[in-house]
């Protein structure tokens, strides 16, 4: 019964002299119609002719199995993405362990044993993973740290408006917040750079300080 | 792209593919093992002087216990390896359950014999057997042996098969110790071999359940 589903979406590749694909294709459709013996028989064969070495009928074995494993995953309650992993996982199980199979005893209950574990073994990792969690009074009360929107425009205005006040100052007192304020020189580098006095640069320094906060503060305009 | 996944592994698989030769039955396994513990059994009893089976053939606990301990470690064997095989029941774990409490009563009623009546003095008449060390020194090569055996096969339940396989050890060396035991089991002997036969099991449920583990990592 289990190959039934699983043989609905499953496609046979061409294969070797050992494999049979017109066999094969007549044991899909008595699948189909509810008897898996015919396909049982041909994977309990191409199994015990994979022990024997033949690489072609492995080949083809493995490829059958794929929707069959899928089909069992899904049946275990193995879910999305996760289907192709148990794939993958019984595949290399099967190979690691294709001596324990015993030919005169059918192939299916041995994959699905294998496949049953290796989903098994995968939602219990997936279940000690931390998981999303439907809560909604927490995902209001989460605070968001980037700043909040429109942040940046505000701070960007008083930038602008210190700009176009700075600007507007007259020579010595620009070059006095320019270089001693925003540059943060000292004296000495700023006279050097400027050809001022020290003292020239305190006073024009504090009538720059005394008009910026004038024009800058709100009424004060 | 799953698809292509797939096909890389197949591919690889059927690449690397090399010709096996397919298990025997877990009940020819189960008896070479078994032929194996026989084995040192007869090595034992040729280096070994059987004081215990000279001095206590009458009791009949002493019979009970080393047929509760053989049959255990039979059935035990038997689950062990039917447990190894993808596909069988893991209800057989459940087949040396009988033989493992007929083997602890039977130990147990010696042990109130030896309270009711008073023990065979027998330390004079040979050198004392250390039961604790006869018990490790059996029971490792026994391990290792049936945890190379069940490697073979693919268990899918590795802790499950490791504690039967531990079970079978346990009940294989308290049957072969039975020939050599020089006393009456009492509370203490008792304790002795509960804590080799529980250390036993667990060291091979825990060793052992790793080293059977076949899953992909």
């Amino acid at each position: 019964m289990a190959a039934s589903f699983a043989l609905g979406t499953g496609g046979f590749p061409p294969v070797g002299r050992a494999f049979r694909p017109a066999a094969l294709e007549s044991a899909r459709g008595e699948a189909r119609a509810g008897s898996g013996m015919a396909l049982e028989g041909e994977l309990a064969s191409l199994m015990a002719a994979a022990q024997r070495g033949d690489a072609a009928s492995y080949r083809a074995l493995l490829r059958a199995c794929l929707p069959v494993i899928a089909g069992f995953a899904r049946a275990q309650g193995v879910r999305g993405d996760a289907v192709d992993d148990v794939v993958q996982d019984t595949l290399m199980t099967l190979h690691a362990a294709r001596a324990s199979y015993d030919p005169a005893r059918p192939f299916m209950p041995w994959l699905r044993a294998i496949t049953q574990r290796r989903a098994i073994d995968r939602l219990r990792r997936a279940a000690r993973r931390p998981q999303e969690v439907f809560d909604p009074l927490s995902y209001e009360a989460e605070v968001d740290p980037l700043p909040a929107p429109g942040a940046g425009i505000e701070a960007r205005e008083r930038g602008a408006a210190l700009a176009r006040a700075v600007a507007a100052l007259p020579e010595g007192q620009r070059q006095a917040v320019e270089h001693l304020g925003l540059r943060e020189l000292s004296l000495d580098e700023t006279a050097a750079l400027t050809g001022r006095s020290k003292n020239a640069l305190k006073v024009n320094l504090h009538r720059a300080l005394k008009a910026l906060r004038a024009s800058l503060t709100p009424g004060g305009e | 792209m799953m698809d292509t996944r797939h096909d890389r592994l197949v591919e690889d698989l059927a690449g690397r593919l090399e010709p096996v030769r397919p298990l025997p039955r877990p009940s020819l396994r189960a008896a070479l093992w078994i032929g194996a513990a026989v084995v040192i059994g007869t090595l034992l009893a040729s280096k070994l002087a059987m004081i215990g089976l000279e001095h206590r053939t009458g009791r009949a606990d002493l019979w009970l216990a080393a047929a509760g301990g053989a049959l255990t470690a039979i059935t035990a064997a038997y689950a062990a390896f039917a447990t190894s095989v993808p596909g069988r029941s893991p209800a057989w774990a459940l087949l040396p359950v009988p033989a493992a409490a007929l083997w602890i009563g039977a130990s147990g009623l010696g042990c109130l014999r030896a309270w009711v009546a008073p023990p065979l003095d027998l330390s004079e008449a040979h050198e004392p057997v250390s039961c604790f060390s006869f018990l490790v020194c059996v029971s490792v090569p026994l391990s290792l042996l049936i945890v190379a055996m069940l490697r073979r096969a693919c268990p899918l339940r590795p802790n499950l098969t490791a504690a039967l396989a531990g079970l079978a050890v346990a009940g294989a060396a308290a049957t072969l110790l039975v020939p050599f035991h020089p006393a009456e089991a009492t509370a203490s002997d008792l304790l002795v071999h509960a804590v080799v036969v529980v250390g036993v099991i667990g060291l091979n449920a825990l060793a052992g359940g790793r080293l059977l583990s076949k899953a992909p990592a």
